[in-house]
């Protein structure tokens, strides 16, 4: 009968629930949209697109919810990357929440556009009426989201209600929605960051060049090395100086930290990570450590 | 490196916490800072101990409560394999969750404190992870510091919970005597119980057998999307049309003769397309893209499977289903949304047999309705065929969830035991 061992690899089987769950949504949803930002998961995530409709194109347009606060590197990325696709990307942009009086603007050393962006987000998803939503998150990155299913229901507000979540069985994914209501729906949640890098290698995908070591102006701020950007306010006490660093995340440049690392190929970096004892939002978001349920808080309110 | 699905069930104190704690601290998956947040909260607290179940009880409530509301998904890795744990609460109101952690789990692991044995709620989660038949099902016997490492109350145990689950049709049963606490037995063999002769728990895991838990005898491919790439800008692809999906049994290769479900209608398959170049063979857990030698009309919703071995083709079921909502109770024509693979229909309750008693498996005929957490079997009339298989023999074809019309929620899981 059957010969053959049909044992099948962590990253086929991760790579074939992904497609099927995009699948999934193309089938049963009338307007989904992917969001890209340029950071790893999301290239990952819209590689994983690609090859679900291949030789179709993908059969929704991209979203970039825009901080205004990048690193150039990935903005340049983000262009190249959709022009090669020939894709549809929309830019929400915080700015123009801000200018048309949306969300006011924090103040102060620690300011940061990072919690201004539910509103940008829940306001685009209204604006082009969509009712799926691709993110990038998986379940190893923070204890709130390892609660989070793959259909993640968002009322008309966008609000997770955690104790409140749809059973999720088998593969069998729930699409039903009321209009206003939207799913986010996370392909990824049983990757880990490991996976998510010996893909990038197995596969020879590209990442924006701030992923590998490179030398930035940094300064430390709560134990976290953040690059001297335009956008920040530094104390007397934050000196600037010169660092070896790269970014294990990519999100708003006010926030995000980097790490000292000489890893200079997707290799070196695997070998790091796998080294490593503190994990990558630990490391890197100042966003989290607000408090022990800063990222519960931030998704009921409707962020990804 | 493969992938290995578990889920734990245990009751409150069995040490539930400790033992996956363990398992992702020997393994490097807790991270400094985790750690040194469950310290600092374990310390405002007031904890003697560093309590490990902070790590994987992630919702504020669940913090504050002290109690775990929700399945809550953990990853680890060794050399060997990928392990992704469902961390499911033990308490019987918490029974659908542990349902749903057990629909796709290849093991479970059931605790069980060696002072107290084989109580009401091991027999449930036995029952229950039969009932969502896990393929593996491992006996930890933990605390076993506390019995002296005794093996004749190892064995005592054993023997109550082999002649129980000799009822269940319990699948490949392992018993392993452990102290999650001070690692005996978990990652390697302890010098403390030389008499017991098996895998440390986790060796047990690395190699467990599970290739061959998937169907790979029946043919089944849900179709999911059609691939139709009109404004594609390599010509080549003009008048492609491919059939996406997920096989869900069998293997499939390129010059198969297959049957399309519901029309009856034969081809044979041209190629198994993929955005890596064709393949040669596509089998569970694949997604792949079928192109077929004659034109069928296909769509989502259908089945392609062999000619001499289809499924079902059912408008009346019988299932055990597990009610999951308190908002509503389900009995005699509740009318219902039902998803199963990629087909949806609506559904008729035409009959409640009777309810279970997940802890006595006493068999209720007397009841008229399932609350929540209750299962029971039903009979279903669906408004359109569905291609099913008994669960027993494939659980993506004998799986379904129901699904409330008004509130949209899901508030069924059913398992098919026999279809007409
Ligand atoms: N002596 C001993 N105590 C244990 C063992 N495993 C867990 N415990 C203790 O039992 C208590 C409950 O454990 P916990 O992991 O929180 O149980 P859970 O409710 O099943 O998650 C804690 O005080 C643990 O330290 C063991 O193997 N031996
Ligand atoms: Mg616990």
């Amino acid at each position: 009968m059957l010969q053959r061992d049909y044992t099948t690899s962590q990253l086929d089987v991760l790579e074939a629930e992904a497609i099927h769950i995009m699948r999934e949504v193309a089938a049963e949803f009338e307007r989904p949209c992917l969001l890209f930002s340029g950071g790893k998961d999301s290239i990952v995530m819209l590689r994983i697109a690609e090859k679900a409709f291949w030789p179709a194109p993908i059969p929704f347009p991209l979203m970039h919810v825009d901080t205004g606060h990048n690193f150039p590197e990935v903005i340049e990325f983000r262009d190249r990357r959709v022009a090669e696709l020939g894709a549809r990307l929309i830019v929400a942009s915080v700015q123009d929440s801000i200018d048309a009086g949306r969300v006011v603007e924090e103040t102060g050393r620690r300011a940061s556009r990072n919690r201004l962006q539910t509103t940008t987000l829940l306001d685009a998803i209204e604006d082009n009426e969509f009712d799926a939503v691709f993110g990038g998150a998986r379940r190893d990155e923070e204890k709130a989201r390892a609660k989070e299913r793959v259909f993640s229901f968002r009322d008309e507000f966008g609000q997770w209600d955690p104790k409140n979540q749809r059973p999720e069985l088998w593969n069998l994914y729930n699409a039903r929605l009321r209009k206003g209501e939207n799913i986010r729906v996370f392909p990824l949640s049983n990757w880990t960051e490991l996976d998510i890098w010996d893909y990038i290698r197995r596969e020879g995908i590209e990442i924006p060049s701030i992923y590998f070591a490179h030398t930035r102006k940094v300064f430390e701020r709560d134990g976290m090395l953040l690059a001297d950007n335009p956008w920040i306010t530094r104390g007397e006490d934050e000196p600037v100086y010169e660092a070896v660093v790269r970014y294990r995340t990519v999100g708003d440049a006010t926030c995000t930290g980097a790490v000292e690392s000489a890893a200079a190929t997707v290799e070196q970096i695997i070998e790091e990570i796998a080294a490593t004892r503190i994990t990558e939002r630990g490391a890197t978001r100042a966003d989290d450590r607000a408090s022990e349920a800063a990222m519960e808080d931030r998704k009921r309110e409707g962020y990804f | 490196m493969d992938i290995l699905r578990f889920a734990t069930a245990g009751s409150v104190d069995d040490g539930k916490s400790t033992l996956i704690g363990r398992l992702l601290f020997d393994s490097k998956a807790i991270f400094e800072d985790q750690l040194e947040a469950v310290e600092r909260t374990s310390r405002d607290r007031g904890t003697e101990y560093t309590d490990l179940s902070l790590l994987t009880d992630g919702l504020r409530a669940e913090r504050e409560q002290g109690i775990t509301i929700d399945v809550a998904y953990r990853y680890f890795a060794t050399p060997r394999r990928k392990f992704i744990i469902a961390d499911t609460p033990g308490h019987i109101q918490y029974t659908r969750n542990m349902v749903t952690g057990a629909s796709t789990a290849d093991l479970a692991i059931i605790l069980i404190d060696a002072r107290k044995g084989v109580l009401e709620q091991s027999r449930r989660h036995a029952f229950l992870t039969t009932l969502l038949r896990v393929p593996h099902l491992v006996l930890a016997v933990n605390k076993m510091d506390l019995v002296d490492y005794s093996q004749e109350r190892f064995e005592e145990i054993r023997e109550e919970f082999t002649s129980f689950a000799s009822k269940l049709n319990a699948p490949d049963l392992t018993f392993i005597p452990i102290s999650a606490l001070h690692g005996d037995n978990v990652v390697s063999r302890s010098e403390n119980m030389p008499w017991y002769n098996g895998s440390s728990l986790l060796h047990h895991l690395e190699n467990v057998h599970i290739a061959s838990d998937r169907n790979l005898v029946d043919v089944r491919f849900p179709v999911q999307y059609v691939i139709r790439p009109q404004r594609a800008t390599d010509p080549a692809f003009h008048d492609y049309r491919g059939y996406a999906g997920q096989v869900a049994g069998g293997v499939l290769k390129p010059g198969d003769e297959v049957t399309h479900l519901p029309s009856g209608l034969s081809t044979r398959i041209a190629s198994i397309d993929t955005f890596d170049g064709p393949v040669d063979e596509a089998f569970p857990p694949m997604s792949v893209t079928l192109r077929l030698e004659d034109d069928i009309d296909i769509s989502r919703g259908d089945m392609i499977c062999r000619p001499n071995n289809q499924p079902q083709a059912a408008q009346e079921l019988e299932a055990m289903v597990c009610w999951m909502t308190d908002a509503s109770k389900l009995g005699p024509r509740t009318k219902l949304t039902i998803k199963h693979t990629t087909r949806t229909a609506r559904a008729l309750v035409r009959d409640l047999h009777y309810r279970l008693d997940v802890n006595t498996l006493h068999r209720d005929e007397s009841a008229q309705t399932l609350g929540l957490n209750e299962i029971g079997r039903v009979s279903l009339r669906v408004t359109q065929p569905l291609f099913v298989d008994d669960y027993a023999r494939n659980r993506l074809t004998g799986g379904f969830i129901l699904v409330d019309e008004v509130t949209n929620n899901t508030v069924g899981a059913g398992m098919i035991v026999e279809a007409r």
